[in-house]
C-alpha cells in the first residue's frame, strides 16, 4: 500500500493544528486509529453489543464469538501455542502488574533476585520494586553500555542462580534499541529464572513470535498498535499461568461460588474478572488485520528508514544532542542545546508538530543519561520523510526563537 | 496559534527572568523552610528556601531545573513575596492561580509587576502547571509551617 493510501485510512491525520497541517510524531505514546478499527467498534455498538459468556440470546453469542475470535487472532499474531495463554488486560501496565503480583509475590522469598535494566519504562520497573520490597528479594540492574545497548556479557555477569525473574523491554521507548531478548531468555533459563518481556514498543512495529523468543511472559497494549485504548494482553506460558492465583476476583472468572469458598474457571478466563473490554477486543482484532494486511516487515522497514533519515537530517542541526545508538526503531530522543524540551515541544506545537517532552516514564534512564527530560519524535506506518523535514524546520525555528536567550 | 501567540507566551520579561533568574541559590540562614517540589509529569523540580519571621517572608531563594516558564515563574514569585506577610503571600498565590487560568482577578494592593507577563500562559493549558510549580511550593512551605 502506498503511503498516501495508508494515510487516507487515518482520518485524524487530515487536519490543521494551529494553522498548520498536523504532523503527528508521538505514536510511541499512542498511535492513531485507522477507519477499519473505528468502524469495527462502531458496528459492535450498533449491531451486537451484549455481555459475553452469559446470555443465552443471539446478541450475546455474537459478542462472545467476536471476543473469543479476537483472542484467537491475537494468539496467531504473536505465535502463542494456545489461546489459553492469551489473557486480556487493561494494557501493558496491568499485564506486568498481574505477573508481579500473581507470580512474583507468590514465588519469591528473601535472597531471591529480580533482574531488570535502567532503561525500563516505569511500568516494568515499579511493579518489581514493589514485589522486591514485599518479598525481601533483591532488585538488580544489568548495566548498560555507553550507547545505551545491552551486552550479553553484562547479562551473564548480573544473572545468577539466585535470580528468579528477568524483566526487560523488548524495545526501549526512549533509546529505540531492540534488546536481544531471545539470547537474554537463554541466559535467564540457564540460571533457572523466567523472563518477562515488556513488548509495548515492539509489538506494534515488528513481527513478534513469543515461542521463538522463548518468553515466559510477554505484555503489550492495543492502543500503541493502532487499536483502541483500554485493552492489552498478557501472554504467559500455560504451565506458569496454571499455577498462578488470580489477581482480581469477581464476576465471570468463577467456576463455583459458595458462602465461604469459590473455585475458578480454567485458563484464560480465571484472570478475567468483571465485564471485559469487549468493543476494544473487536477493535484490536481489526487493528491486527489492518497491520497484517500491510505487513509487519514492511512497517518495520518503513520505520527504520524513517529513523535513518531522521538521524541524518537532525544531525545537521547544530547543538542537538541525540540519545541512543544508530541502530534503532522509528523513534529519536533528543535535546536541543539548553532549550528545555517543554519549550521545544511548545514551539513545535505552534507549527502543528506533536512530539513528546518529559521523562517518558523512564526517570532512572533520564538519570543514567544525565538529563531531567528530553524531547522525543516517534514514527509509525503513516509518517513520511516530509514530516521529518517539517520537524527539522520546526527545530531550526525553535533555535532561532530562543537564540537571544540561550 | 502562531508565532504571535508564542510571543505572548515567551514575553521578553519572562525570558529575562529565565536568563537572569533573581534569588537563585540557597538561603544561608539556619532557620529556614526548605520545600522540594516537582512536576511528576515532566520531571521539572524546584527547591525553595523561605525565611519566615513573625509571619512575614523575610527572604526567599530557589534552585531547580525546568523549562523557561517554570524557572522564570520561580524567579518572579520569590521577588514578589519577599516582604509580604504569609497571609498576603498565600492570597497572592490564589490570585496568581486565577490569572494563569485566564480568569478575572483583582490585583488589590498586591504588586504583580513582572508576573503579569505570565498571563499568556493561560492560552497554553499544557504549560499552566509549569507556571504554578514555584507558587505551589511556597504554599506548601507556609501551610506546613502554620
Amino acid at each position: 500500500m502506498s503511503i498516501s493510501a495508508i494515510r487516507s485510512q487515518f482520518p485524524i491525520l487530515d487536519q490543521e493544528v494551529n494553522g498548520h497541517p498536523l504532523v503527528y510524531l508521538d505514536s510511541a505514546a499512542t498511535s492513531q486509529k485507522p477507519i477499519a478499527v473505528i468502524e469495527a467498534m462502531d458496528r459492535y455498538y450498533r449491531e451486537y453489543n451484549s455481555n459475553i459468556h452469559r446470555g443465552v440470546h443471539t446478541l450475546g453469542t455474537r459478542a462472545t464469538d467476536a471476543f473469543e475470535g479476537a483472542r484467537e487472532k491475537i494468539r496467531a499474531f504473536i505465535g502463542a501455542k494456545s489461546s489459553k495463554e492469551i489473557i486480556y488486560t487493561r494494557g501493558t501496565t496491568a499485564a506486568l502488574n498481574l505477573v508481579a503480583h500473581s507470580y512474583a509475590r507468590a514465588k519469591l522469598t528473601e535472597g531471591d533476585e529480580i533482574v531488570i535494566t535502567p532503561m525500563e519504562h516505569h511500568a516494568n520497573l515499579i511493579p518489581w520494586q514493589q514485589a522486591a520490597k514485599a518479598t525481601g528479594a533483591t532488585l538488580k540492574y544489568i548495566p548498560l553500555q555507553e550507547d545505551g545497548t545491552i551486552q550479553l556479557e553484562a547479562v551473564r555477569e548480573t544473572v545468577t542462580d539466585r535470580t528468579k525473574i528477568v524483566a526487560i523491554a523488548h524495545v526501549s521507548n526512549v533509546l529505540g534499541t531492540i534488546n536481544p531478548v531471545k539470547e537474554i531468555a537463554d541466559i535467564a533459563h540457564d540460571n533457572g529464572a523466567i523472563i518477562v518481556v515488556d513488548g509495548a514498543q515492539s509489538t506494534p512495529h515488528m513481527k513478534v513470535d513469543v515461542q521463538d523468543l522463548n518468553a515466559d511472559f510477554f505484555a503489550f497494549s492495543g492502543h500503541k498498535m493502532s487499536g483502541p485504548t483500554g485493552i492489552g494482553v498478557l501472554y504467559g506460558k500455560q504451565s506458569l499461568l496454571e499455577n498462578m492465583e488470580p489477581l482480581e476476583t469477581g464476576g465471570e472468572m468463577i467456576d463455583f461460588v459458595d458462602y465461604y469458598d469459590s473455585t475458578w474457571k480454567e485458563l484464560p478466563w480465571k484472570f478475567e474478572a468483571g465485564t471485559m473490554p469487549i468493543a476494544e477486543s473487536v477493535g484490536l482484532a481489526a487493528a491486527i488485520d489492518f497491520l497484517q494486511d500491510i505487513g509487519l516487515d514492511a512497517i518495520h522497514q518503513h520505520e527504520t528508514a524513517l529513523a535513518t533519515y531522521a538521524l541524518e537530517r537532525l544531525e545537521t542541526i547544530e547543538g542537538i544532542q541525540i540519545y541512543g545508538p544508530r541502530d534503532r526503531v522509528g523513534l529519536v530522543t533528543f535535546n536541543l542545546g539548553d532549550v528545555h524540551p517543554h519549550d521545544v515541544a511548545t514551539v513545535l506545537d505552534a507549527e502543528g508538530i506533536a512530539v513528546r517532552a518529559g521523562h517518558h516514564c523512564a526517570q532512572p534512564l533520564m538519570k543514567w543519561l544525565g538529563v531531567s527530560s528530553t524531547a522525543r519524535a516517534s514514527f509509525y506506518l503513516y509518517n513520511t520523510t516530509d514530516e521529518i523535514d517539517a520537524l527539522v524546520e520546526g527545530l531550526k525555528k525553535t533555535k532561532e526563537y530562543f537564540s537571544d536567550v540561550l | 496559534m502562531s508565532f504571535n501567540n508564542l510571543d505572548q507566551l515567551y514575553r521578553q520579561v519572562i525570558m529575562d527572568h529565565y536568563k537572569n533568574p533573581r534569588n537563585k541559590g540557597q538561603l544561608d540562614v539556619e532557620d529556614k523552610l526548605t520545600i522540594d517540589m516537582n512536576n511528576p509529569t515532566c520531571g521539572d523540580r524546584i527547591q525553595l528556601h523561605l525565611q519566615v519571621e513573625d509571619n512575614k517572608i523575610v527572604d526567599a531563594k530557589f534552585t531547580g531545573e525546568g523549562c523557561s516558564i517554570s524557572l522564570s515563574s520561580a524567579s518572579m514569585m520569590t521577588e514578589a513575596v519577599k516582604g509580604l506577610s504569609v497571609d498576603k503571600a498565600l492570597h497572592m498565590s490564589e490570585l496568581f492561580s486565577e490569572m494563569i487560568q485566564g480568569n478575572d482577578y483583582e490585583e488589590e494592593d498586591l504588586d504583580f509587576g513582572d508576573i503579569q507577563a505570565l498571563q499568556g500562559v493561560s492560552k497554553f493549558p499544557a504549560r499552566i502547571k509549569c507556571a504554578t510549580l514555584a507558587w505551589k511550593a511556597m504554599e506548601k512551605g507556609i501551610k506546613g509551617n502554620q
